[in-house]
């Protein structure tokens, strides 16, 4: 039960705040509300088990990711409003409508798997209790070969973002 | 009782406004932040199977989903600060130099 | 029912209202500490020695006008002392401040809670505290505050990447993220760990000062460049809270330093037998012992130092802190392996 009112507490205020973000007329709302729903995320995370993940969502995505986007916006301070001009091409309703038919198929498969859900696997055990102990044993171990590949990409970004940014280098 | 459906539900949701984001906006930062809630929603799905197994994989794939969005965010603003400095707009529907 | 709600709700409580009462007298003793450095006598009106300075300073701050400038931003302008007030509050749920003591019959410990990744907590906290300067400084659509903000933000960014590197080479020697856990570890070891990790301890030290924005890196309240800084367009309690979350930070990193390094709540030499009459002073007194030293040392240290350039911030942050934290991470990795 506590856990039911948990879940849609939380889920509400992700959705709320989502939509909000999309909706929100100057992008410094926006960056502040996508702030919030990622807290939320976090929370989420935290409600099902995965605290280390819980916590890394707020360090790297909100204080980190989203700390950026701020500063984007602060240095992109525009004279005329950002959307003033529309390409007479665009179709935005054929971009609802596409979002809609997507939400159905997704919805479609969920509940195809509420009526059959599919059995239960047994858990693998891992040689270490805890839940951050756990990420950091399949990280360090089977995933070690993916974890380096992502720290390679994260500094390939570093310079790229580096390179694409400077005036003249 | 919250079944994997839930949680299913919710990333599908969440990924829909993603995407209406992504399609709706013209403010080619707003459509980041649309594309980050959308990887938000992928990860709510792999976690919450991560918890319905048991298994902490899952988990492991979100952290390399928030590393490849952190990559992501880095490069995609500074081809926007690239941008700007030479359109003065970060409107999608002007950027179209590459178009004829 | 009483383990679940009535004495934690009641720790988070005392703790709240400890701090708050301690951030005012912190700015009571930073005033009479560089009063003293500076040969003045410091506040000496209101009280004894100045001692319900704290109580004026309230009163004037709350019953002061509130003003919002006209072209900013309000929904943003109100949110911003929020935002850098409540994580500077809310980290103290996992700080250590004794062991287990007995009150009525009824083992207390003396922290809010024990999480298994209390110090990626707190680092993750405070990194979400960056957003109250920012907004603030974008809300206010003033120059100075925006300049600052902008400033201050890099900054906390900058130091954060090497306070956290850093930190991980604690991790490293503890074994475990939990906060009551790494104090556990320096009792197993029977030494603090600012011996056996003096270049971490000096590293966060500084990185310390610069994330509170502290002299001498407090660039973003420049006076003499920023008028005052991101907070300018500010007043009344607005103010105040941006001053309260500065004074919080203080006291979060003076207690996470001594949890770290100092042993938290565990006298010197732990765990050894000679020195076992060290016990006799209760856990907490140890630790705001030690915690008093570090907040004196901060504005011993603000007395002391000038402020530095802004570049030479940035270069002592990229090209001299996360360079030793790397070399630190991974000698402290080496031994690590190497006598394990």
């Amino acid at each position: 039960m506590g856990e039911a009112i948990a879940f849609y507490i939380i889920a509400g205020f992700i959705l709320i705040f989502a939509v909000l973000v999309v909706t929100a007329k100057e992008a410094v709302h926006s960056v502040v509300f996508l702030v919030i729903d990622f807290l939320f995320v976090a929370a989420l995370y935290a409600s099902l088990g995965a605290e280390f993940l819980a916590i890394i969502q707020i360090l790297v995505y909100a204080g980190g990711i989203v700390v950026l986007y701020l500063f984007v916006v602060m240095l992109v301070n525009l004279k005329r409003p950002p959307e003033a001009y529309a390409d007479p091409h665009r179709r935005t309703t054929l971009g609802f409508a596409l979002s809609a038919a997507m939400l159905l198929e997704i919805g479609v498969i969920a509940s195809y798997g509420y009526v059959k859900p599919a059995p239960a696997l047994a858990a693998v055990a891992a040689p270490v209790t805890g839940n951050t102990e756990e990420v950091g044993w399949l990280l360090y171990t089977s995933y070690l070969i993916p974890f380096e590949i992502a720290s390679m990409l994260l500094l390939v970004a570093m310079i790229g973002a580096i390179v694409l940014a400077k005036r003249e280098l | 009782m919250i079944t994997p459906t839930h949680y299913m539900l919710l990333s599908a949701a969440l990924f829909t406004i993603g995407v209406v984001g992504v399609m709706v906006r013209r403010n080619i930062i707003i459509i980041f932040m649309s594309i980050e809630l959308i990887l938000n929603a992928v990860n709510i799905n792999l976690v919450a199977f991560s918890n319905q197994l048991q298994n902490a994989v899952g988990q492991v794939f979100a952290i390399f989903i928030i590393a490849v969005a952190a990559a992501e965010a880095a490069v995609g603003l500074g081809i926007i600060l690239a941008f700007f400095r030479n359109k003065e707009t970060v409107n999608i529907d002007e950027m179209n130099l590459m178009r004829w | 029912m009483v383990d679940t709600f009535v004495i934690p709700l009641l720790k988070i409580v005392i703790v709240l209202n400890a701090t708050l009462v301690g951030v005012t007298y912190m700015v009571l003793l930073e005033r009479k500490v560089i009063a003293w450095a500076q040969s003045r006598l410091g506040p000496m009106r209101v009280g004894p020695y100045g001692i319900l300075q704290p109580v004026a300073d309230a009163v004037k701050l709350m019953i002061k006008e509130d003003i919002t400038p006209v072209r900013a931003d309000k929904w943003l302008f109100t949110a911003a002392p929020i935002i850098s007030m409540v994580p500077a509050l809310i980290v103290y749920a996992v700080i250590p401040f004794g062991s287990e003591v007995s009150l009525f019959g009824r083992q207390v410990t003396l922290y809010i809670t024990d999480i298994n990744v209390g110090l990626l907590y707190v680092v993750s906290v405070a990194s979400v505290g960056v957003y109250g300067i920012i907004l603030a400084g974008y809300a206010s659509n003033s120059k100075y505050p925006l300049l600052a903000s902008l400033r201050a933000s890099a900054q906390l960014i900058s130091y954060e990447v090497a306070v956290t590197l850093t930190l991980v080479s604690v991790v490293v020697m503890a074994g475990s993220l939990s906060m009551v856990q790494i104090v556990n570890a320096q009792y197993n070891s029977h030494v603090w760990f600012v011996f056996a990790q003096p270049v971490a301890f000096v590293l966060v030290l500084i990185g310390g000062l610069a994330e509170t924005n502290r002299a001498p890196f407090d660039l973003p309240e420049a006076e003499q460049e920023l008028t005052g800084g991101f907070h300018t367009e500010y007043s009344g309690m607005r103010f105040a809270l941006f001053f309260l979350a500065e004074y919080a930070n203080m006291i979060v990193v003076s207690s996470v330093v001594t949890t770290l390094f100092l042993g938290g709540w565990l006298p010197p030499f732990p765990n050894v037998a000679a020195f076992g009459f060290l016990y006799y002073v209760p856990s907490w007194a140890w630790f705001l012992l030690k915690s008093f030293v570090f907040l004196y040392l901060f504005i011993w240290i603000r007395a002391t130092l000038p402020r530095y350039r802004y570049d030479q911030l940035m270069n002592l942050g990229w090209k001299v802190l996360i360079p030793i934290a790397i070399a630190n991470l991974v000698v402290t990795g080496i031994v690590r392996v190497l006598l394990l």
